[in-house]
Protein backbone atom coordinates (compact mmCIF):
# COMPACT_ATOMS: atom_id res chain seq x y z
CA UNK A 1 0.00 0.00 0.00
CA UNK A 2 3.09 2.71 -0.77
CA UNK A 3 2.22 5.01 -2.66
CA UNK A 4 4.68 6.48 -5.13
CA UNK A 5 5.33 10.48 -5.27
CA UNK A 6 2.72 12.40 -7.80
CA UNK A 7 -0.12 10.84 -6.78
CA UNK A 8 -1.30 13.67 -4.44
CA UNK A 9 -0.45 17.11 -4.88
CA UNK A 10 1.90 18.72 -3.14
CA UNK A 11 0.37 20.93 -0.46
CA UNK A 12 -1.21 18.07 0.39
CA UNK A 13 1.90 16.01 0.54
CA UNK A 14 3.02 18.56 2.61
CA UNK A 15 0.46 18.26 5.00
CA UNK A 16 0.46 14.95 5.41
CA UNK A 17 4.47 15.08 6.51
CA UNK A 18 3.08 17.42 8.74
CA UNK A 19 0.73 14.62 10.28
CA UNK A 20 3.10 11.97 9.91
CA UNK A 21 5.60 14.15 11.83
CA UNK A 22 3.19 15.00 14.76
CA UNK A 23 2.06 11.47 15.24
CA UNK A 24 5.71 9.91 15.22
CA UNK A 25 6.50 12.75 17.39
CA UNK A 26 3.33 11.94 19.86
CA UNK A 27 4.17 8.35 19.57
CA UNK A 28 8.00 9.00 20.51
CA UNK A 29 7.53 10.38 23.71
CA UNK A 30 4.53 7.84 24.55
CA UNK A 31 7.16 4.42 23.68
CA UNK A 32 9.08 4.98 26.45
CA UNK A 33 6.56 4.04 29.02
CA UNK A 34 6.45 0.52 26.97
CA UNK A 35 10.18 0.12 26.43
CA UNK A 36 12.38 -1.45 28.90
CA UNK A 37 15.04 -4.14 28.84
CA UNK A 38 12.87 -6.86 27.56
CA UNK A 39 10.22 -5.03 25.29
CA UNK A 40 13.15 -3.25 23.56
CA UNK A 41 14.83 -6.01 21.91
CA UNK A 42 10.82 -7.65 21.25
CA UNK A 43 10.22 -4.29 19.28
CA UNK A 44 13.55 -4.62 17.36
CA UNK A 45 12.44 -7.77 16.40
CA UNK A 46 8.60 -6.95 15.42
CA UNK A 47 9.60 -4.41 13.16
CA UNK A 48 12.04 -6.90 11.54
CA UNK A 49 9.82 -9.54 11.46
CA UNK A 50 6.86 -6.54 9.39
CA UNK A 51 9.69 -5.70 7.21
CA UNK A 52 10.10 -9.32 6.15
CA UNK A 53 6.49 -10.19 5.74
CA UNK A 54 5.54 -7.07 3.80
CA UNK A 55 7.79 -8.44 0.87
CA UNK A 56 5.53 -11.19 0.93
CA UNK A 57 3.22 -10.00 -1.86
CA UNK A 58 0.22 -13.19 -1.88
CA UNK A 59 -2.61 -13.07 -4.84
CA UNK A 60 -6.05 -12.05 -3.82
CA UNK A 61 -7.28 -11.75 -7.75
CA UNK A 62 -5.77 -12.48 -10.89
CA UNK A 63 -3.63 -9.76 -11.70
CA UNK A 64 -3.41 -8.19 -8.04
CA UNK A 65 -1.96 -9.11 -4.64
CA UNK A 66 -1.93 -7.71 -1.38
CA UNK A 67 0.68 -7.77 1.76
CA UNK A 68 0.65 -7.54 5.22
CA UNK A 69 0.73 -3.68 6.68
CA UNK A 70 1.43 -4.67 10.06
CA UNK A 71 -0.35 -2.30 12.22
CA UNK A 72 -2.46 -4.55 14.55
CA UNK A 73 0.23 -7.20 15.17
CA UNK A 74 2.41 -4.53 15.99
CA UNK A 75 0.18 -3.00 18.30
CA UNK A 76 -1.19 -6.41 19.82
CA UNK A 77 2.05 -7.47 20.35
CA UNK A 78 3.84 -4.28 21.64
CA UNK A 79 1.30 -1.74 21.99
CA UNK A 80 -0.07 1.06 20.22
CA UNK A 81 3.64 3.59 20.41
CA UNK A 82 5.91 1.55 19.94
CA UNK A 83 4.13 -0.66 16.96
CA UNK A 84 3.64 2.79 15.43
CA UNK A 85 7.39 3.30 15.48
CA UNK A 86 8.01 -0.24 14.38
CA UNK A 87 5.92 0.04 11.10
CA UNK A 88 7.54 4.21 10.52
CA UNK A 89 10.75 2.22 10.79
CA UNK A 90 10.20 -0.33 7.94
CA UNK A 91 8.78 2.26 5.61
CA UNK A 92 11.34 4.86 5.92
CA UNK A 93 14.25 1.94 5.31
CA UNK A 94 11.76 0.51 2.32
CA UNK A 95 11.81 3.67 0.69
CA UNK A 96 15.25 5.18 1.59
CA UNK A 97 17.12 1.63 0.83
CA UNK A 98 14.59 -0.02 -1.56
CA UNK A 99 13.06 2.75 -3.76
CA UNK A 100 9.57 1.34 -2.31
CA UNK A 101 7.07 4.23 -1.60
CA UNK A 102 8.08 7.77 -2.80
CA UNK A 103 9.81 10.40 -0.78
CA UNK A 104 6.85 13.36 -0.59
CA UNK A 105 4.73 10.85 -0.30
CA UNK A 106 5.98 8.92 2.72
CA UNK A 107 3.93 11.48 5.16
CA UNK A 108 0.78 10.20 3.60
CA UNK A 109 2.19 6.78 3.77
CA UNK A 110 3.05 6.74 7.04
CA UNK A 111 0.14 8.04 8.33
CA UNK A 112 -1.88 5.37 6.59
CA UNK A 113 0.20 2.20 7.36
CA UNK A 114 1.71 3.47 10.97
CA UNK A 115 -0.34 5.70 12.26
CA UNK A 116 -3.95 5.09 11.18
CA UNK A 117 -3.51 1.07 10.74
CA UNK A 118 -1.56 0.67 14.10
CA UNK A 119 -4.17 2.61 15.87
CA UNK A 120 -7.08 1.06 14.29
CA UNK A 121 -5.46 -2.30 14.82
CA UNK A 122 -5.40 -1.58 18.67
CA UNK A 123 -8.73 0.12 19.29
CA UNK A 124 -10.32 -3.21 17.96
CA UNK A 125 -8.18 -5.17 19.76
CA UNK A 126 -8.70 -3.50 23.23
CA UNK A 127 -12.47 -3.40 22.79
CA UNK A 128 -12.19 -6.79 21.96
CA UNK A 129 -9.38 -8.30 24.86
CA UNK A 130 -11.90 -9.92 26.81
CA UNK A 131 -11.99 -12.46 24.30
CA UNK A 132 -8.42 -12.38 23.37
CA UNK A 133 -7.93 -13.26 27.35
CA UNK A 134 -10.24 -16.13 27.08
CA UNK A 135 -7.34 -18.68 25.39
CA UNK A 136 -5.78 -19.61 22.21
CA UNK A 137 -8.97 -19.55 19.59
CA UNK A 138 -10.26 -16.03 21.13
CA UNK A 139 -6.59 -14.23 20.70
CA UNK A 140 -6.32 -15.61 17.12
CA UNK A 141 -10.00 -14.19 16.42
CA UNK A 142 -9.49 -11.07 17.61
CA UNK A 143 -6.13 -10.71 15.80
CA UNK A 144 -7.86 -11.67 13.03
CA UNK A 145 -10.67 -8.90 13.03
CA UNK A 146 -8.23 -5.79 14.34
CA UNK A 147 -5.46 -6.52 11.01
CA UNK A 148 -8.72 -7.04 8.85
CA UNK A 149 -9.93 -3.68 10.13
CA UNK A 150 -6.84 -2.22 9.97
CA UNK A 151 -6.46 -2.93 6.56
CA UNK A 152 -9.82 -1.57 5.17
CA UNK A 153 -9.18 1.69 7.89
CA UNK A 154 -5.71 2.39 6.36
CA UNK A 155 -7.34 2.11 2.69
CA UNK A 156 -9.80 4.52 3.78
CA UNK A 157 -6.81 6.96 4.63
CA UNK A 158 -5.60 6.88 0.81
CA UNK A 159 -9.36 7.53 -0.26
CA UNK A 160 -9.56 10.60 1.97
CA UNK A 161 -6.19 12.06 1.00
CA UNK A 162 -7.14 11.32 -2.61
CA UNK A 163 -10.26 13.29 -2.06
CA UNK A 164 -8.73 16.20 -0.78
CA UNK A 165 -5.65 16.52 -3.42
CA UNK A 166 -5.44 13.63 -5.53
CA UNK A 167 -3.63 14.41 -8.82
CA UNK A 168 -5.53 13.11 -12.06
CA UNK A 169 -9.12 14.15 -10.73
CA UNK A 170 -10.57 9.95 -11.21
CA UNK A 171 -13.87 10.36 -9.77
CA UNK A 172 -13.86 9.48 -5.63
CA UNK A 173 -16.31 6.72 -5.96
CA UNK A 174 -13.95 4.61 -8.10
CA UNK A 175 -11.03 5.14 -6.37
CA UNK A 176 -13.26 4.52 -3.26
CA UNK A 177 -14.67 0.98 -4.58
CA UNK A 178 -11.83 0.00 -5.97
CA UNK A 179 -9.70 0.17 -2.92
CA UNK A 180 -12.17 -1.36 -0.27
CA UNK A 181 -12.70 -4.45 -2.70
CA UNK A 182 -9.22 -5.07 -3.31
CA UNK A 183 -8.47 -4.73 0.48
CA UNK A 184 -11.60 -5.94 2.20
CA UNK A 185 -9.46 -9.06 0.01
CA UNK A 186 -6.58 -7.73 1.54
CA UNK A 187 -7.55 -7.86 4.76
CA UNK A 188 -8.63 -11.62 5.12
CA UNK A 189 -4.52 -12.40 4.37
CA UNK A 190 -3.80 -9.42 6.98
CA UNK A 191 -5.73 -11.21 9.77
CA UNK A 192 -4.63 -14.41 8.49
CA UNK A 193 -0.73 -13.86 9.18
CA UNK A 194 -1.62 -11.91 12.40
CA UNK A 195 -3.58 -14.62 13.85
CA UNK A 196 -1.04 -17.27 13.25
CA UNK A 197 1.82 -14.71 14.20
CA UNK A 198 0.49 -13.32 17.59
CA UNK A 199 -0.73 -16.74 18.86
CA UNK A 200 2.83 -18.63 17.79
CA UNK A 201 4.02 -15.65 19.97
CA UNK A 202 1.53 -16.33 22.82
CA UNK A 203 2.15 -19.76 22.77
CA UNK A 204 5.96 -19.50 23.51
CA UNK A 205 5.89 -15.58 25.42
CA UNK A 206 2.69 -14.92 26.88
CA UNK A 207 4.43 -11.98 28.58
CA UNK A 208 5.39 -10.74 25.27
CA UNK A 209 1.70 -9.99 23.97
CA UNK A 210 1.27 -6.42 24.82
CA UNK A 211 -2.66 -7.23 24.85
CA UNK A 212 -2.76 -9.72 27.08
CA UNK A 213 -0.70 -7.93 29.79
CA UNK A 214 -3.79 -6.51 31.53
CA UNK A 215 -1.65 -3.64 31.59
CA UNK A 216 -1.71 -0.51 33.66
CA UNK A 217 -0.82 1.82 30.48
CA UNK A 218 -2.69 5.45 30.72
CA UNK A 219 -4.38 4.72 27.62
CA UNK A 220 -6.28 2.15 29.42
CA UNK A 221 -10.03 2.91 29.70
CA UNK A 222 -10.83 0.11 32.06
CA UNK A 223 -8.92 -0.58 35.56
CA UNK B 1 14.38 -16.01 26.99
CA UNK B 2 17.81 -15.26 24.36
CA UNK B 3 16.40 -18.50 22.36
CA UNK B 4 12.59 -17.01 21.34
CA UNK B 5 14.66 -13.92 19.87
CA UNK B 6 16.87 -15.69 17.93
CA UNK B 7 14.55 -18.03 16.82
CA UNK B 8 12.22 -15.17 16.02
CA UNK B 9 15.07 -13.49 13.75
CA UNK B 10 15.87 -16.30 12.23
CA UNK B 11 12.19 -16.92 11.15
CA UNK B 12 12.23 -13.81 9.62
CA UNK B 13 15.37 -14.00 8.11
CA UNK B 14 14.26 -16.91 6.02
CA UNK B 15 11.04 -15.16 5.24
CA UNK B 16 13.10 -12.29 3.67
CA UNK B 17 15.92 -14.61 2.49
CA UNK B 18 14.14 -17.35 0.99
CA UNK B 19 10.12 -16.80 0.94
CA UNK B 20 10.65 -14.10 -0.83
CA UNK B 21 11.30 -15.55 -4.02
CA UNK B 22 7.81 -16.70 -3.94
CA UNK B 23 5.91 -13.52 -3.72
CA UNK B 24 3.40 -12.37 -6.36
CA UNK B 25 4.74 -10.09 -8.35
CA UNK B 26 1.21 -8.71 -9.42
CA UNK B 27 0.40 -5.13 -8.46
CA UNK B 28 -0.56 -4.64 -4.95
CA UNK B 29 -3.99 -3.25 -3.85
CA UNK B 30 -3.43 0.62 -3.93
CA UNK B 31 -1.29 -0.11 -7.00
CA UNK B 32 -4.11 -2.07 -8.73
CA UNK B 33 -6.42 0.66 -8.07
CA UNK B 34 -4.23 3.95 -9.29
CA UNK B 35 -3.48 1.54 -12.80
CA UNK B 36 -6.87 0.69 -13.08
CA UNK B 37 -8.01 4.14 -12.80
CA UNK B 38 -5.18 5.63 -14.83
CA UNK B 39 -4.33 7.96 -12.08
CA UNK B 40 -0.52 5.88 -12.01
CA UNK B 41 0.08 7.80 -15.27
CA UNK B 42 0.69 10.73 -12.51
CA UNK B 43 3.14 8.86 -10.73
CA UNK B 44 6.53 10.44 -10.55
CA UNK B 45 9.77 7.82 -10.40
CA UNK B 46 11.39 7.28 -7.22
CA UNK B 47 14.34 9.76 -6.99
CA UNK B 48 16.00 6.64 -5.21
CA UNK B 49 14.91 4.20 -8.44
CA UNK B 50 18.28 4.05 -10.18
CA UNK B 51 19.87 2.47 -6.52
CA UNK B 52 21.64 -0.57 -6.02
CA UNK B 53 18.76 -2.22 -4.11
CA UNK B 54 15.81 -0.37 -5.76
CA UNK B 55 12.83 -2.93 -6.01
CA UNK B 56 14.31 -5.62 -3.38
CA UNK B 57 16.90 -6.30 -5.93
CA UNK B 58 20.45 -6.06 -6.67
CA UNK B 59 20.95 -3.77 -9.72
CA UNK B 60 17.61 -4.69 -11.06
CA UNK B 61 18.47 -7.99 -11.28
CA UNK B 62 15.76 -9.72 -9.10
CA UNK B 63 17.58 -13.25 -8.79
CA UNK B 64 19.15 -10.92 -5.77
CA UNK B 65 16.05 -10.62 -3.74
CA UNK B 66 16.78 -12.71 -0.86
CA UNK B 67 19.81 -11.04 -0.53
CA UNK B 68 18.32 -7.64 -0.69
CA UNK B 69 15.93 -8.97 1.99
CA UNK B 70 18.68 -10.13 4.27
CA UNK B 71 20.31 -7.07 4.02
CA UNK B 72 16.93 -5.04 4.95
CA UNK B 73 16.36 -7.65 8.04
CA UNK B 74 19.93 -6.55 9.03
CA UNK B 75 18.87 -2.57 8.23
CA UNK B 76 15.35 -2.49 10.20
CA UNK B 77 16.86 -4.46 12.78
CA UNK B 78 20.09 -2.29 13.37
CA UNK B 79 17.85 1.05 13.30
CA UNK B 80 14.97 -0.50 15.29
CA UNK B 81 17.05 -2.42 18.00
CA UNK B 82 19.35 1.27 18.53
CA UNK B 83 16.02 3.68 18.45
CA UNK B 84 14.14 1.03 20.96
CA UNK B 85 17.30 0.18 23.13
CA UNK B 86 17.99 4.38 23.30
CA UNK B 87 14.41 4.90 24.19
CA UNK B 88 13.63 2.37 26.47
CA UNK B 89 13.38 3.12 30.55
CA UNK B 90 17.14 2.14 31.99
CA UNK B 91 15.33 0.29 35.18
CA UNK B 92 14.85 -3.46 33.82
CA UNK B 93 11.23 -2.94 35.08
CA UNK B 94 8.18 -4.60 36.46
CA UNK B 95 4.71 -3.53 37.65
CA UNK B 96 5.72 -1.65 40.69
CA UNK B 97 8.48 -0.09 39.20
CA UNK B 98 6.07 2.45 37.32
CA UNK B 99 5.88 5.86 38.75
Amino acid sequence: MHMSDGLLNAPVSIAFLAVAAVGVGFALVKARADLDDRTAPMAGLVATFIFAVQMINFPILPGASGHLLGGALAAILVGPYVGALCVTIVLVVQALLFADGGLTAIGANVTNMALIGTATGFLVAVALRKLAERGKGGLAAVAFVSAFVNTVVAATGFIVEYAIGGVGGVEIGKVALLMWGLHALIGIGEGLITAVTVTSVAAIRPDLVYLLKGNRKPLEVRS
Amino acid sequence: MKKFFIGFAVVSLLIAGVLSYFASGDPDGLDKTVEDTGIAAHAQEHPFAGSTFADYALGGDDKFTGLAGVLGVIAVLAVSFSLFWFLRKKTPSTDSADR
